[in-house]
């Protein structure tokens, strides 16, 4: 992958004495004026280095990181789509960046221009009556989300609903959201198809319901054909319908969480709206709501005036609060509001269609070597419950190690829970078929290896930095600073 | 190929039960340490809390997921394994003699529900 690994912290570089600044040596006059107590004692131990060598080391540490602008990035359930340039630079336009968010309203009517309307066109795609942006992640938004369901509940008088349903294929974030906004989570199971059971979920029902939580297409990239009859029983028993956002990227522009009777919904516009992911940039999770719920969403509310300009609404008798200092990642919803203007509704009608194609695809040229626990149709992304021959003791891990020595990221493994060799891969709709067809054909090279030499692909990887890692003893005794390096100089 | 033993009652959570006189120790199968991976931490319930057949007692934390631990048996727990404080990848080393807790057993006729060494192997081959 790299030419040459570069693998020296910054601390290892330091000689006493280096400088790459040259500055009075009286940089404050007179005595200092802190308390005694407040005062260093002591010199703090930074690194002394000179320019070029922070420059060098730098450039050889981003020249180790794997990002979706470097290579292929498969991560399935995550959506590691291009974060197109545009975006960054406007996002980056003075007008946007030099603002506070202490300013008055009057003063930053662009900004607030721009949420409004962001929020408007995701309320448009998602069918959806109103939205906040508030929220800084996915998870962030499933908090907010489930707390707009029992500010419902609440304001009708309704204490007995305690409970919240969730399929035993949806993210491990549903059940901690869930939890966390002091509901008991209750599990209802898949089918052999990876569907929700229907027949399952009935007896879960009774007025204890808060509602159900719901990822669609699901974690195994299956669209839940019997959403309508599932949404009919939760509102039956007088429980909300929650759409995790996380796997819209299929849908989008195709059919609407509102049309199919969900209430409440997040969007992680790092996956589906090409902000950046990760270690990448900071997320963004809105929340939307159907007609009547609007009045719990969160404090601040951008709201337009009849005059056309824009105000900050801080007060509100029925918000459910503020789950957010200010009005959330604005720099991260500019980039989606930028992917959505540049897009266009023909083209964001085009990602879905693309992203199923391709994820198809690649799906059916691999099938023969690894194994399919469902086929039929899938969405976005795919399932495979490891190599089909298990013979050789090869696993889903030795496979996810051995694509580093080509040069592509793993794909999601050992998620979802369902399958006990689970490799999950999303290709998304920015990869070119050339790209698609060099992974595949990596996929079924290393479906060979594991056949003719187990070994080498157990032991995978050998051409990266460094080979595998001891996970345990990285959960268990994690070295997160230097300090904690006993062989380093500046504990001496 | 995950190991079983004669002699001792499994659940379908993969979780056993080694019965002596009055008590049964609990942990986890070798099928289950297996399916884990690496485990880094194990959540235990306090000596003295009761714990029932059926239902949550603790967790096992590995580097790949979290797992509820389901107690096959109902009792009050008599002792916990403390050395899997500082020690729980004793757990992968030894999942049968590194039993999780020791329960004084409140009804002996729960274990009639268990599986034995045989079936459990059976039910094992039947998930793949």
């Amino acid at each position: 992958m790299n030419a040459k690994y570069y693998g020296k912290l910054i601390f290892e570089l330091s000689h006493s004495g280096r400088r790459g600044y040259s500055l009075p040596d009286e940089t404050v006059d007179g005595e200092c004026q802190l308390p005694a107590s407040l005062c260093r004692q002591s010199e703090p131990a930074l690194p002394e280095v000179d320019e070029l060598t922070v420059v060098r080391h730098y450039t050889n540490m981003s020249n180790n990181n794997f990002g979706v602008d470097t290579g292929f990035y498969p991560l399935g359930s995550c959506t590691m789509k291009y974060n197109p340039k545009i975006n960054e630079e406007v996002c980056r336009d003075r007008a946007f960046n030099d603002v506070h968010p202490l300013q008055s309203a009057a003063s930053v009517q662009g900004s607030l221009e721009a949420y409004y309307d962001l929020k408007e066109l995701l309320a448009k795609i998602c069918g959806m009556a109103d939205f906040t942006l508030n929220p800084f992640a996915g998870a962030h938004g499933e908090l907010t989300g489930l707390m707009v369901i029992k500010a419902y509940h609440r304001s009708r008088g309704d204490s007995k609903r305690t409970k919240i349903i969730v399929p035993d294929s949806a993210h491990g974030t549903n059940p901690a959201s869930a939890a966390r906004c002091g509901f008991e989570v209750v599990e209802v199971k898949s089918k052999p198809d990876g569907r929700i059971d229907v027949e399952e979920l009935k007896p879960l029902l009774g007025d204890d319901i808060a509602g159900m939580m719901m990822t669609n297409p699901n974690t195994l990239g299956l669209f839940e054909y019997e959403i309508p009859e599932i949404a009919a029983l939760i509102h039956g028993c007088g429980g909300l319908m929650y759409y995790d956002g996380a796997n819209l990227n299929p849908l989008l522009g195709i059919c609407r969480p509102g049309d199919m009777g969900f209430d409440v919904m997040h969007i992680n516009l790092h996956k589906t709206f090409s902000t950046p992911h990760g270690g990448g940039g900071p997320g963004s999770g809105p929340v939307g709501v159907r007609a009547g719920l609007e009045k719990f969403l969160p404090l601040p509310k951008v709201v337009k005036n009849d005059d056309g300009t824009f105000a900050v609404e801080e007060e509100s008798a029925d918000s459910l609060g503020s789950i957010s200092a200010f009005l959330g990642n604005i720099a991260v919803q500019l980039k989606a509001y930028a992917y959505i203007l540049t897009m266009g509704s023909d083209n964001l009608k085009r990602v879905g269609p693309m992203a199923v194609l391709n994820a198809m695809y690649v799906r059916e040229k691999l099938k023969s070597k690894y194994e399919l626990p469902i086929t039929g149709v899938c969405k976005h992304e795919f399932v495979f419950n490891g190599l089909r021959d298990k013979s050789t003791g090869v696993t889903t891990l030795d496979v996810a190690k051995r694509l580093l020595d080509f040069g592509f990221h793993a794909p999601t493994i050992y998620f979802p829970l369902l399958f006990h060799e689970a490799l999950m891969i999303e290709p998304t709709e920015n990869e070119s078929k050339e790209t698609l067809d060099e992974f595949i054909s990596v996929m079924l090279r290393i479906a060979d290896e594991a056949q003719a030499e187990p070994e080498k692909v157990k032991s995978a990887p050998h051409d990266t930095p460094i080979s595998r890692l001891d996970e345990v003893m990285a959960a268990r005794e994690p070295r997160l600073t230097y300090r904690q390096l006993t062989d380093n100089p500046i504990n001496a | 190929m995950a190991k079983t033993l004669e002699g001792l009652y499994y659940s379908k959570s993969h979780e056993y039960v080694k019965v002596d006189g009055e008590y049964g120790y609990v942990g986890i199968t070798d099928y289950a340490q297996q399916q884990l991976g690496g485990v880094v931490y194990v959540d235990m319930p306090e000596t003295g809390d009761e714990v029932t057949a059926g239902e949550e007692f603790g967790a096992v934390e590995s580097v790949k997921a979290a797992s509820d631990l389901i107690s096959p048996v109902s009792g009050e727990v008599e002792e916990v394994n403390a050395d899997l404080e500082d020690n729980p990848g004793n757990v992968n080393k030894d999942p049968y003699g590194s039993w999780i807790i020791k329960v004084k057993l409140s009804d002996k006729a729960e274990l009639s529900s268990l599986m034995n060494a045989d079936d459990y192997k059976k039910y094992e081959e039947s998930l793949g």
